[in-house]
Formats: structure tokens, C-alpha cells, sequence
């Protein structure tokens, strides 16, 4: 997936290595502070919506509506991880913290760099989307040992969320701009993806834009393992693939054009 | 990368001391009609000039003269647009990891991995020049002890002073045992006694036969530390000679130089 970016030579894995470790050494240092914070927002959903508007919406599809929701807040939970990591997190590292200057004095190159700065965030999608299916089997809200698959699926729709997110860092001015990222961009695939209420309710449009954001995708998987159906995701597994490695190439090339001038 | 391995084994200072690669005199950075431009904005207008092994070259003007830039193409952060850049006969487009695993750089600004201790953030950097860990870990003692930051290997880099930050970023800049070492402005913002400290450490390193390149605005630097000075106008190289020749010809300190061949004072 990183092949096409690299430019006159190839990426040397044990440099992005390097660099993924640099962050996850950063990342057990501070997660104390942090790691709580990201499970009482998705605990908080659970709550409100699946017990408070769950005691209305009885079931959606046969499905009790919060063990209907429980899997999406799996997927948006690790979504949300890789998309702060890689917009604030790598966008401090890269101008605040001077950090991108510093490791690009040493042999590591740009590509190398931003590789392991899209892993990290893959890497903490996957960790923080696994903890929350955890917490919501804890609750008795997953009829499935299957949902374990869901994993490598997490690593893998973790990429396609940092790299949309590294392409923002890419190009916004300022960290401020992040908040229209959010506003404009995060939230509404947050809450037109399927996790509250099935899309086909929506107006066409809405759900054709739905249908082509990844998280729609992710969101079904997570409900179809977390149900044991585990063939019906085929094509949304091949959907995320694809994105994957449609986007691939443009994290490097516009972080390259920001980097280096 | 091999020639340097079999030296791991030999103590950090000696390895400084020891002519082992490059004879005496060799020419290790060479820039040939070197231009770089921002967008419309030329800051490196056409320059010569060649470092050779062992000496200590600064680069010397104000702020926007080009110095950092000059520095930035030869540490690979920054292609050239036009011209041609060699630094240990390798071309800095083409090369740049090779070059960059026998530089050693001290940037201008702070940036030490504030979320990790003084030592974490030694081996952390080693680890990007494929250091194994063994010899980082004897790497970095040896450092802190040379750079008097030994008892702080545990602190956190938020609550070291201004001059114990320099001075690591220094120690870091060495890590990999560089054979040129690149360092811009590095006592500005420092106290008196802290750039002393600093000028006496780079002093010891240029006597262990590291090259040195630096930019600075302090002529009192450039005149204890320096070999040979290249005196930077708007992106050009006004003149370069050593310091006690420049001072000699034109008959004043460095900024009495400065102020003649530019016509402005340097510190304005």
C-alpha cells in the first residue's frame, strides 16, 4: 500500500518501525490521562441512547435497540480514535512540537515518516475499537464469539479513517480548521452511518452519500460479526480494501508538498 | 555503513579523536552555484563554497540572510532548486539517507520529545539510526557525562533550564557519532555562562576532529569558534575567509567587516 509513494527508493519497514515505536513509547507515557476519557463517551451513548431512547425504540429489525447499537459505537469509537490521533496528534507533531523536523535530521525520510504516522493511528484504531467491543461484550451486548474478527478489520478500516485524516492535516492552515473537519466531515458520518437507525429510513441522497463512506461499511461488519453472520460482509471488507488503497497515495503526497518546501 | 560498525566498540571521545575516513584537508561539503527559492522568494541566491574535513565553517549574517536554508540543504531537509550540493561526495537529491546517518544536526528551535525523559529521548533518536540498543545505552552515558547531564537522565524534558535543553539537543546532534556536525544558532537565547559551556563543549568536539558548520549572528562566536567564515547577505556569500584574515583586510572586529562589505550594521 505504501509502495507507490516512494519516491527514488524503497521504504525501509524497520524505520517506520521506528517511528510507530517512537509514538507508542509517547502513547504509554500519557495514557492514563487519556484512556478513561475514551470510554465514557462511548459508555455514555450506550446509556443515553441505548437504555434512554432504547425503552421507546423497542427493537429495530428484531434487534433489541441497544444491542442494535452497541457494535456501531465499536466502530465509531475506533474511528474517532485514528481520526484524533492523526489530525491533533499528528499535527502538533509536526508543527508545535517540531518532532517531524527533528526525526527527518536522521536517515528516516518523509514517506518512512508519514507511513508510521498512518499505522500509529491504524494501530490505535484497532486498540481502542477492540476495548469498546470488550466493554459492550461485558454488558452481554454481543450474541457472538465471531465479533472477535472484527480485529483485523479495525487495522484495516483504522488506515482508511487516518488517511482521510492525514489529508486534512495536509492541508489545513491552522489546528483550528480541525473543528470544521469535525463538524462538517466527522459528525455527520458519525450519525448518518447506520449506528443509530438504519439508513434506508433516510431520503435517498442522504443514504447514497451514506452508503459510500467507510464507516457505513465498518458499522456493518461490527453488527454482522457481533450477530455471528460473518459471510454477508464480503463486499463491505472488499469496499474498505478499496478505499484503502485508493487514498493511499495522497497522505504522502500532499504531507511531502507540506513538509518539504 | 559497514566501515562504521567495526567502530562501535572503540569509546565514544576517542571515536571523535581518530582520523578514520576522510584525510585531512578533503573537501566534505561542496556547493556549486547552489540557488533555493520559496515560491518567488530566492533565499539562496547562486553561492560557492567548500567545507573541508576537520574545520569549523560559520555561516554569518541576520535573520533572513539564508544561513538556515544554506544549512536545511545540506542536512537533505530542503532539495535545492537549482545547482549542485555534494556532502561526502554523495548528492544530497539522491542520497540523502546515506548523508544523513553521518550528520548530526542541532536545530535552531527546541525539539526535544517533550513527553519523554532526557534519556528516553537519546535513545529514542538512536534508535532512528538503526542503533542497537546496547550501544545507544552506552552512547547516551557517555553523553550525559560530557554535556554535564548526568543525575537527569529520568527528568522531564519540561523542567530542564534553557541551556540544559541546548545542550541535549547537542548531545543528540551526536548520537550517531556524526563526522560533520550541523548547528544553527546554537546559543542563541542562552545566558552568558550557558553559551560558554556550549562554545567549550563544540571547541572540544572540533579538536576531536569533528567538522563543524554553523550559522550564527554573534561575532563573538564566530570569532572563538570558527576557521573560516562565509558572511551571508540576502542570500548571497559576500565573502568568506577566516576570521583573523577578514578582520585584518578590512581593519575592525567581524561587525565592523559586516557593516563595510553590506553597508548596514549586522544586529539590526
Amino acid at each position: 500500500m505504501f509502495i507507490s509513494s516512494s519516491r527514488g527508493g524503497h521504504l525501509k519497514l524497520k524505520r517506520i518501525g521506528h517511528v510507530w515505536q517512537r509514538n507508542f513509547m509517547v502513547y504509554t507515557k500519557l495514557y492514563k490521562s487519556s484512556i478513561a476519557l475514551n470510554f465514557v463517551e462511548p459508555v455514555l451513548y450506550l446509556t443515553a441512547l441505548g437504555l434512554g431512547l432504547g425503552a421507546f425504540v423497542k427493537d429495530i429489525n428484531g434487534v433489541p435497540y441497544i444491542n442494535y447499537i452497541a457494535p456501531g459505537i465499536v466502530a465509531s469509537s475506533s474511528m474517532f480514535a485514528a481520526v484524533y490521533e492523526c489530525t491533533y496528534g499528528t499535527f502538533v507533531r509536526m508543527t508545535f512540537q517540531k518532532t517531524f523536523e527533528a526525526i527527518l535530521a536522521t536517515p528516516v525520510g518523509v514517506d518512512e515518516l508519514i507511513a508510521a504516522e498512518l499505522l500509529w493511528g491504524a494501530t490505535k484504531s484497532m486498540f481502542y475499537g477492540s476495548i469498546i467491543m470488550v466493554v459492550i461484550a461485558a454488558f452481554g451486548l454481543v450474541d457472538s464469539e465471531f465479533v472477535i474478527l472484527v480485529i483485523p478489520v479495525l487495522l484495516l478500516s483504522g488506515l482508511v479513517f487516518a488517511e482521510i485524516s492525514m489529508i486534512f492535516t495536509a492541508i489545513v492552515p491552522g489546528i483550528e480548521s480541525f473543528n470544521y473537519v469535525f463538524t462538517l466531515v466527522m459528525t455527520p458520518m458519525f450519525l448518518f452511518s447506520g449506528i443509530f437507525f438504519p439508513i434506508d429510513g433516510l431520503p435517498s441522497l442522504v443514504a447514497k452519500i451514506a452508503y459510500f463512506t467507510p464507516l457505513y461499511h465498518l458499522v456493518n461488519i461490527c453488527r454482522s460479526f457481533a450477530a455471528g453472520k460473518i459471510g454477508v460482509v464480503a463486499g463491505d471488507v472488499i469496499w474498505i480494501v478499496i478505499v484503502a488503497a485508493i487514498l493511499a497515495p495522497y497522505p504522502f503526497r500532499l504531507m511531502r508538498k507540506r513538509i518539504i518546501k | 555503513m559497514k566501515q562504521r560498525a567495526g567502530l562501535s566498540s572503540r569509546p565514544f571521545l576517542m571515536l571523535q579523536k581518530g582520523c578514520w575516513q576522510t584525510a585531512k584537508n578533503m573537501a566534505i561539503v561542496i556547493a556549486r552555484n547552489l540557488v533555493k527559492d520559496y515560491g518567488t522568494l530566492r533565499a539562496v541566491d547562486s553561492i560557492d563554497f567548500q567545507i573541508v574535513q576537520g574545520e569549523c565553517f560559520g555561516f554569518l549574517g541576520p535573520n533572513g540572510a539564508g544561513k538556515t536554508t544554506v544549512m536545511r540543504m545540506i542536512h537533505c531537509f530542503v532539495p535545492p532548486t537549482a545547482g549542485e550540493l555534494r556532502v561526502f561526495d554523495m548528492d544530497v537529491v539522491k542520497r540523502p539517507d546515506e548523508i544523513k546517518a553521518r550528520i548530526g544536526v542541532m536545530p535552531q528551535d527546541d525539539s526535544l520529545d517533550p513527553d519523554l525523559s532526557v534519556v528516553e529521548n537519546l535513545l529514542t533518536y538512536a534508535r532512528y539510526f538503526d542503533m542497537p540498543r546496547k550501544e545507544s545505552l552506552r552512547i547516551a552515558a557517555e553523553l550525559l557525562d560530557f554535556f554535564e547531564l548526568r543525575g537527569k537522565e529520568k527528568v522531564n524534558i519540561k523542567s530542564l533550564s534553557g541551556g540544559m535543553k541546548r545542550r541535549l539537543l547537542l548531545a543528540r546532534a551526536l548520537v550517531n557519532q556524526p563526522e560533520l556536525l550541523i548547528l544553527d544558532e546554537p546559543t542563541t537565547g542562552l545566558d552568558p555562562y550557558s553559551r560558554h559551556t556550549v562554545w567549550d563543549k563544540l571547541n572540544q568536539l572540533k579538536s576531536g576532529n569533528t567538522t563543524l558548520i554553523l550559522t550564527t549572528h554573534y561575532m563573538e562566536e564566530a570569532e572563538k569558534l570558527c576557521d573560516r567564515v562565509a558572511i551571508m547577505d540576502s542570500g548571497r556569500i559576500v565573502t568568506s575567509d577566516s576570521p583573523m584574515n577578514l578582520m585584518k583586510l578590512h581593519n575592525g572586529n567581524l561587525e565592523d567587516v559586516y557593516l563595510k562589505l553590506t553597508g548596514r550594521p549586522l544586529e539590526a
